[in-house]
């Protein structure tokens, strides 16, 4: 982009340029001060103090959970719906037969190392036996607690 | 031997330089701060001059369509996030659009509105982002920092609407996974009103700044026919004066109820690329500030579910993300869930592309400028 | 032999105490030439420990302030765990960095690699020891302190360009070439500011600068030199910033092109020596503005009697610190609020800018000595 100006016109822009720069630059130097001096607009969050209030939102995906009463109790039929509907098959349904020979859930095992939390497999469940808990905490030293068994007991539904 | 650039000076006082120097070849990346990601830029030099520049790709190659191919259509949308991250919730719909044309759903009014919102706000988070990792690039780390700030609010809203941050996968063929909650239309005003001023602050603190100006008008010129040439889109195309904007050209959704201007600027240089898109966060505002207006209260946000297989036959969808163009190719050779082939057409690729046509004869720092100013995600590069 | 010219309570009793002392040795080989020559020892000892002191204590905390700084500018908090508001954060990072393995990347001249960061820190602590810190706070008050910052400022720029060269790194040798090329331009201007300092106070010792500028604030050599004093000062700023290599000038450095510049290959302890370097740079620079324009240990005075007794009350170190670090905070505002340029308009801003300027604010100087001095 070489343009072809004159002499005159170069040292206008010169000129110009002298009076217009030191005024953008302390604009600029307004904003920063202007963000100094008021410590109300600081964002940080003092994360694992404030961890008693830190909620998240009921929608929040977090690790996968069977939604159980008390005793244990779920509303897994062993279908397979989840394992089919997740992307990098986390999930392994093992289904087992009950006395009367019908298919119930065995175990339901869970590989959250390898889950993305897409939530896939809540939408895909007919019965609303799982669903993501709020639990954000989730990083471990120990690779085996990441292999979980979701049911506490076996042979419901 | 490129002649370096006096632009400013008038002509008998430019140097002619005669002596012969020697060429030499650097490696900027795969791991440099200011390739925003795994690329790798082979550069010819001579001095701090660039003669020549060759991307290299492929660094976080994942094979997404090549997985899509066995995958069902649900769980792309889930793989589509991984694209752009910065644009995830837009390269959603992008897929969800292509998957509606399949199944012949609509969307009840109150769905559109929900896309539409989220659309918007996930383009001036990525815009946010554009406008950090330029000050950034620059040598201003402040204005990263400012530009995250409110681009973490987007992402609070997203998370609470969506369940996710980053990773949204959201919305679904006929809809959206979720209604949005209560909260959702007080919380988009409330940082609607903080944005506004926060911007005035931001384009206060670098739009006039002489050393920007210095460092981004004339840099990294992109015409008008090369920008079409190199499939260039989005903010890029507009910048170079193409007025090209998919809401406007071939509108999906209900962007045509909605009163907006499409910004174009003309001379193809960082600075309009730059102004290019902070004009479009306003434009974006507006959009939102409609949409509060006219927010349908009840209704149906979604039609009724249905499983999601297309039948035999090509579909395609176009979408305009912060980025520019994201195409969605999908191929059903069977009745079923699952494709026999997915294309995206990303928007950065072909950036990258014509950044050999823009460094040339600049020096090192404008390559840097030129990058950010390309705003090119690399993950979605190489998919 | 060996009087000093500045008289000092510490120096006094050091040359006081060695002949008390050395009447407990023998007599054959006491003399005066031997007490006064152990007298300066012990008091030279004493002055190194005393820069060393100022310079690598200032270091941490000016690491830690310029954190703060740049945290609240960003609407951060900055280090808010190891100590009250993460006081101690620098001293562990220090300590991280020294107990890190030092090693050369290959291909690297292994002398001149491990020699760059000693010879950056050569300039600093010379020029520290030229500042006046308080009445009789100087380590060697010089006649020529002026010309003698300005001779030795020049090392900085050898060791950078060494560091780069050494590195076997084509980002670092970049760095260095770029660094070389823009010190040695700012050092023109750096010099024309400190002439002008020199002309306007007639002397070229730091002392008898700041002696020169006693009285009220208006006494200052900025404010005593209606509007040319302001631009000299703003004009002394930038090319000070220039000198030292930082933000916006930093771009030697340059991050997000150069991946960190000259320093690219370097770790551990001679990593910690240019970060050293850097900050001691500050601080020195910071000072020589306070010395120059800001009334050194001078206190603040306004002219009313009640007021400034209370002012000349405080000890002259204390305003000298005090001015120094609003220096330094001004230094550090300016660097997280601009991008850097480019190369070459941070030559054409020298060049076609600060130098016409300073050749014209030297004609003023000039013309208002004769006219009104």
């Amino acid at each position: 982009m070489q343009e072809n100006i004159t002499l005159l016109q170069y040292f206008k822009r010169y000129f110009k340029r002298c009076i217009t720069g030191p005024w953008s630059l302390m604009c600029g130097l307004s904003v920063s001060l202007k963000y100094f001096f008021d410590p109300r607009r600081i964002v940080t969050e003092q994360y694992p103090e404030n961890r008693k209030t830190l909620r998240m939102h009921p929608r929040y995906r977090g690790r996968l959970e069977m939604i159980e009463d008390a005793d244990g109790n779920n509303h897994c039929t062993a279908c397979g719906m989840c394992e089919r509907a997740c992307p990098n098959a986390s999930i392994n349904v093992l289904s087992t037969k009950n006395i009367a020979g019908k298919k119930v859930l065995g175990r339901y095992v869970y590989h959250f190392a390898s889950c993305t939390q897409c939530g896939l497999c809540v939408e895909a469940c007919p019965f609303g036996a799982i669903r993501m808990n709020q639990d954000f905490e989730v990083a471990t030293t120990d690779p085996n607690t990441l292999e979980m068994i979701l049911n506490k007991k076996e042979g419901q539904g | 031997m490129i002649q370096p650039r006096f632009s400013n000076l008038p002509p008998g006082f430019r140097i002619q330089r005669e002596t012969n120097t020697e060429e030499f070849f650097i490696n900027m990346g795969p791991q440099h701060p200011s390739t925003h990601g795994a690329l790798r830029l082979a550069l010819r030099m001579d001095g701090e001059t660039i003669v020549e520049l060759v991307p290299h790709f492929g660094y976080i190659h994942r094979g997404m369509e090549k997985q899509a191919e066995s995958m069902s259509y649900l769980q792309y949308i889930a793989l589509s996030d991984r694209q752009d991250y910065l644009t995830a919730i837009q390269n959603n719909l992008g897929v969800v659009i292509a998957l509606e044309k399949g199944m012949n759903v609509g969307v009840p009014e109150k769905g559109e509105y929900i896309r539409v919102m989220l659309q918007e706000l996930g383009r001036i988070a990525s815009h946010l982002v554009f406008y950090g990792c330029f000050g950034g690039d620059l040598g201003g780390q402040t204005c990263l920092l400012f530009g995250f700030k409110e681009r973490e609010m987007i992402h609070d809203i997203l998370e609470e609407v969506t369940g996710s941050r980053l990773t949204t996968n959201f919305f679904r063929p006929g809809g959206s996974r979720y209604d949005v909650p209560d909260t959702f239309i007080p919380r988009v005003k409330a940082f609607l009103d903080h944005l506004e001023d926060a911007m005035r602050d931001y384009e206060r603190f670098l739009s006039k700044n002489i050393i920007v100006l210095e460092r981004s008008i004339g840099i990294g010129v992109l015409s008008k026919e090369d920008a079409i040439a190199y499939g260039c889109s989005g903010p890029v195309l507009r910048a170079s004066g193409v007025e090209f904007d998919v809401r406007r050209a071939n509108p999906y959704s209900i962007y045509d109820q909605f009163d907006f201007d499409i910004p174009v600027f003309h001379n193809g240089d960082c600075y309009d690329r730059y102004k290019i898109r902070i004009a479009e966060i306003h434009e974006s505002m507006k959009i939102l500030r409609q949409c509060i207006d006219k927010f349908p209260k009840d209704g149906p946000w979604r039609s009724k579910e249905k499983p999601v297989r297309l039948p035999v036959g090509r579909y395609y969808s176009e979408i305009e993300t912060a980025k520019g163009l994201y195409a969605t190719y999908v191929v059903a050779a069977t009745t079923g869930e699952k494709p026999y082939r997915i294309h995206t057409r990303g928007p950065s690729f072909p950036h990258i592309a014509a950044l050999n046509k823009m460094v040339q004869g600049h020096k090192v720092s404008d390559l840097v400028t030129i990058m950010a100013t390309l705003d090119p995600v690399i993950p979605e590069i190489d998919r | 032999m060996f009087v000093p010219s500045i008289t000092n309570p510490v120096g006094d009793f050091v040359r006081e105490m060695v002949p008390r002392l050395a009447e407990y040795l023998p007599a054959s080989i006491q003399s005066d030439t031997l007490n006064s020559i152990v007298a300066f020892l012990v008091n030279a000892l004493i002055c190194v420990i005393a820069v060393c002191a100022v310079n690598i204590g200032s270091a941490p905390i000016l690491i830690y302030m310029e954190r703060k700084v740049c945290a609240h500018v960003q609407c951060r908090l900055g280090p808010m765990r190891l100590g009250w508001h993460g006081t101690i954060q620098t001293i562990a990072d220090v300590l991280k960095m020294l107990f890190k393995e030092v090693y050369a990347p290959s291909g690297a001249d292994k002398l001149m690699f491990y020699l760059a960061p000693l010879i950056v820190l050569i300039a600093p602590f010379i020029v520290c020891a030229l500042i006046p810190f308080g009445r009789d706070l100087v380590v060697a008050d010089v006649s020529m302190g002026i010309p003698l910052i300005i001779a030795v400022n020049g090392f900085g720029v050898l060791g950078i360009l060494l560091g780069g060269w050494s590195s076997n790194n084509k980002y670092s040798l970049l760095g260095a070439l770029r660094s070389g090329a823009q010190m040695i331009s700012y050092e023109i201007s750096f010099t024309m500011i400190l002439l002008f300092v020199v002309m306007i106070s007639g002397s070229t010792n730091l002392m008898s600068i700041t002696l020169g500028q006693e009285g009220t604030i208006s006494d200052w050599w900025i404010f005593k030199i209606p509007v040319l004093g302001i631009i000299a000062f703003i004009l002394f700023f930038i090319s000070s910033t220039a000198e030292m290599n930082r933000a916006p000038f930093d771009i030697a450095e340059a991050e997000q092109e150069l991946t960190g510049g000259y320093h690219t290959e370097y770790n551990g302890t001679p990593f910690a020596m240019f970060y050293l370097a850097e900050y001691i740079a500050l601080v020195t620079n910071s000072a020589l503005a306070t010395t120059c324009f800001l009334g050194g240990f001078l206190p603040p005075c306004i002219g009313v009697a009640f007021v400034d007794n209370y002012l000349n009350m405080v000890p002259g170190v204390v305003w000298f610190f005090a001015k120094v670090f609003f220096m330094i905070w001004c230094y550090m505002m300016v660097r997280w609020t601009f991008v850097r340029p480019r190369v070459d308009q941070l030559m054409d801003f020298e060049w076609k800018f600060l130098l016409p300027v300073n050749l014209v604010l030297l004609i003023a100087g000039a013309a208002y000595i004769v006219v009104c001095g």
